[in-house]
């Protein structure tokens, strides 16, 4: 009944030649902001990096031959006593063991004070509703400050030794891992909770059975994943401050020349170790979330 | 024995049933003692119990004075008889001479500092004398090479005496007398010098007074105004070199900015090479993730070594560790979105008898974009905090001004003011991005 077909008429109603040059108008228009984008940003990374360039000690195409000088100066030196290395691989274990150490006590630590954080700052879960802005705005705070400024500070408070780096990082873990939680949990089933509340539950009791267990795969994925950087963070923070493989390496590098098998003992253990550890919480991961 | 009465597949299932409830409230029970047994394990690995012989107490309060006040050195030669008055005993501190705070008066040989609350020193020709109220007089007096302490017996605790030197600590300062010099330091709230340093014309003026100076005053230097000459002071303070550190937490926020962005345009062609829907040949696509793999391994903190090696310490060689090491995550993270996309609109638009290069712009990248934009902008925002790290490893941005602070273990106020400063930095990055990641992807 209704005729749909709109035949030639001209400029009259939304004809087909109408509405083509409006379509056209519209998508020259969004490449032109697009290309306008395009061109800032190219702006923005070229003069950024030549201003990087420009307070840079040395120069990107001096310096460009020379990235591999370092690595084959090192290996050429390695290979030669390539007989000692495996010794001195095993000879850094328990070092890269207090390495892996830091990292899982703060990941446990963090991540228990995440658990807590989190469930505090969710709303409809907590404790007290009222004070989800505060926990929130404390979570972001953790997570704000890196995890050198506090290490740093607490070598000088406790005198070294792996603790100051594993409060450092449970600090930064527990903000950033609570904000992931708390995103799971918001979306948790609150009837479980409701039907403990029937009972006379505790909070806490609501909490552990009704809400931990369906977040419980989600979170310790999240967890995991944490794991897998806080053992980069612990390496780095070794190299900067005390304690662990990154100290080891630090040690070795300052040696210099004549040390270098270390360094390449002290690279193969850690990159060994990185990549185990993420195909291992890769695989753990998958199992977690899409389940066996 | 229950279940025997039920010879059927009943026996079976309550069999099941209980079976995993024991598991199941076994597992509850392990997982908690199985972390215990951790943390004990931690407990005596990382000598926990040792922290408390280790802890420095006098660290923690030097630290905490100090991130809230500062101390001035009143300081006496004995052997020349000269006087100089230095906040936090720097040269860059010092007061000009012929300048003393208002506290310290000088007449001829003596010199009369009041710490406030009625404590009052003096050092003059005969030695120097502490009055502390509710105590008494501490009078010291070298003779023959060695110190006289003249006090009210008993000696209490927080007075410290041998022959050669005199040291008193109170809640108003503190207090030190030996053969080659006195000194006394007084303890101030807040920042010292924060604006402006002493040998500035401005030093020492009131809120209205410099903002009388700037607007309608007479210029304290006639080639410039005062406006002018005030930033130039403040930004140049030699004390808390604010230029300096402008500076340096923009390289922070260049060296985030230029990784970030340039691991993110580096890594989404190879992206497509190694996702299987793009990239039908199998050894190619094999060997673009093992160089992934690679990169990721080998980690940030060993690219940033060998890159410092080649190019020198500075902003540019941050940045480039951070585009090194995101070039493998974002690889990684870029071939897994392409791998998931909707295959529908690359067949729509492949009808249209479109190229391959026509196919993934208007097939494939408007499909991906959200994602890529939001990890990009989520990376950009923990990189902030990278660089602050690496900063210190490469020599370059705020990483390195905290840590040569902290090194020198007695600027802490200059620490906490870094602290503060990156905190906000990476607050405002954090922000920011979220507020970008709303705009690009919900239009």
């Amino acid at each position: 009944m209704v005729d749909i077909a709109f035949g030639p008429q001209g400029d009259k109603g939304p004809g087909p030649t109408n509405g083509r040059d409006a379509y056209l108008d519209l998508v020259r228009r969004r490449r032109m902001y697009g290309g306008i984008l395009l061109v800032l940003f190219v702006a923005l990374m070229a003069s950024g990096f030549r201003l990087a360039e420009s307070r840079n000690a040395g120069g990107f195409i001096d310096g460009l031959p020379q990235v591999f000088a370092f690595p084959s100066e090192v290996i050429s030196e390695a290979w030669a006593k390539r007989a000692e290395v495996p010794g001195l691989i095993w000879a850094h274990v328990p070092s890269l063991i207090e390495t892996i150490n830091i990292a899982a006590v703060s990941t446990l630590a963090g991540g228990l004070a995440a658990m807590v954080l989190a469930l505090l700052s969710t709303r409809g879960l907590s404790r007290w509703p009222r004070l989800t802005g505060v926990f929130r705005r404390m979570m972001d705070a953790f997570r704000a400050v890196p995890e050198i400024v506090i290490a740093l500070v607490l070598i000088y408070l406790l005198g070294g030794g792996p603790v100051p780096a594993v409060i450092a990082i449970a600090l930064h873990t527990s903000g950033a891992l609570g904000k992931l939680f708390s995103e799971v949990a918001e979306n948790a089933d609150l009837k479980p909770v409701e039907g403990l509340t029937s009972v006379g539950a505790t909070w806490g009791q609501k909490m552990w059975l009704g809400i931990i267990p369906q977040v419980a795969p989600n979170w310790i994925s999240y967890a995991l994943l944490r794991f897998e950087i806080n053992v980069r963070a612990s390496a780095i923070l070794g190299f900067v401050g005390e304690g662990g493989i990154g100290h080891d390496l630090k040690l070795a590098m300052q040696w210099g020349q004549g040390r270098y098998d270390e360094v390449v003992a002290i690279f193969l253990l850690l990159f060994l170790t990185i990549v185990a550890i993420d195909r291992l919480s890769d695989r753990a991961r998958e199992k977690l979330v899409r389940g066996r | 024995m229950a279940v025997t009465e039920f010879p059927d597949g009943r026996a079976v299932l309550t069999e099941t049933v209980t079976r995993n409830f024991t598991r199941h409230s076994r597992m509850a029970l392990a997982v908690p003692a199985v972390i215990c047994a951790y943390f004990v394990y931690i407990f005596f690995a990382f000598d926990i119990a040792g922290i408390a012989a280790r802890l420095r107490p006098d660290n923690a309060v030097i630290l905490l004075s100090d991130f809230w006040s500062y101390k001035t050195h009143v300081t006496r030669d004995n052997r020349s008889g000269r006087l100089s008055v230095a906040i936090e005993g720097e040269a860059k501190g010092a007061y000009p001479e012929g300048q003393l705070p208002d506290w310290v008066t000088q007449a001829g040989d003596t010199t009369v500092i009041d710490l406030g609350g009625g404590n009052i020193v003096t050092y003059d020709a005969a030695g120097a004398r502490y009055v502390v109220p509710g105590y008494g007089t501490i009078d010291i007096a070298p003779e023959d090479g060695k110190l006289r302490l003249t006090t009210p017996e008993p000696l209490p605790d927080w007075i410290n005496a041998s022959d050669n030197r005199v040291s008193v600590t109170t809640d108003a300062g503190r207090f030190a007398y030996t053969r080659s010099k006195v000194e006394t330091f007084r303890y101030q709230p807040g920042w010292e010098l924060f604006f402006f340093t002493l040998d500035s014309p401005f030093a020492g003026k009131g809120v209205g007074e410099l903002a009388a100076l700037a607007l309608w005053g007479e210029r304290v230097d006639p080639a410039r105004g005062n406006l002018g000459y005030m930033l130039s002071e403040f930004w140049n303070n030699r004390m808390w070199r604010h230029g300096d550190v402008a500076w340096a937490m923009f390289e922070t926020v260049l060296m985030a900015f230029l990784g970030t962005m340039g691991a993110a345009v580096i890594a989404l062609p190879l992206g497509f090479l190694a996702a299987r829907n793009f990239m039908p040949l199998g050894p190619l696509r094999f060997a673009m993730r093992r160089v992934f793999d690679f990169i990721r391994g080998v980690d940030g903190l060993i690219w940033t070594i060998i890159l410092s090696r080649a190019f020198g310490p500075g902003p540019m060689t941050g940045a480039l560790a951070i585009l090194l090491t995101d070039t493998g995550s974002f690889g990684k993270m870029f071939s897994e979105a392409l791998e998931n996309i909707d295959e529908k609109q690359v067949e729509g638009i492949r009808s249209t008898g479109a190229s391959a290069v026509q196919r993934a712009r208007f097939g494939v990248i408007p499909q991906v974009t959200p994602v890529l934009v939001s990890q990009v902008l989520y990376y950009l925002e923990s990189n902030t905090r990278s660089a602050t790290v690496i900063g210190a490893i490469v020599g370059g941005g705020i990483g390195l001004l905290l840590t040569q602070a902290i090194i020198t273990q007695k600027d802490w106020e200059e620490v906490a003011y870094y602290m503060v400063l990156i905190v906000l930095m990476v607050m405002a990055m954090d922000s920011l991005s979220g507020w970008l990641r709303k705009k690009l992807i919900k239009g």
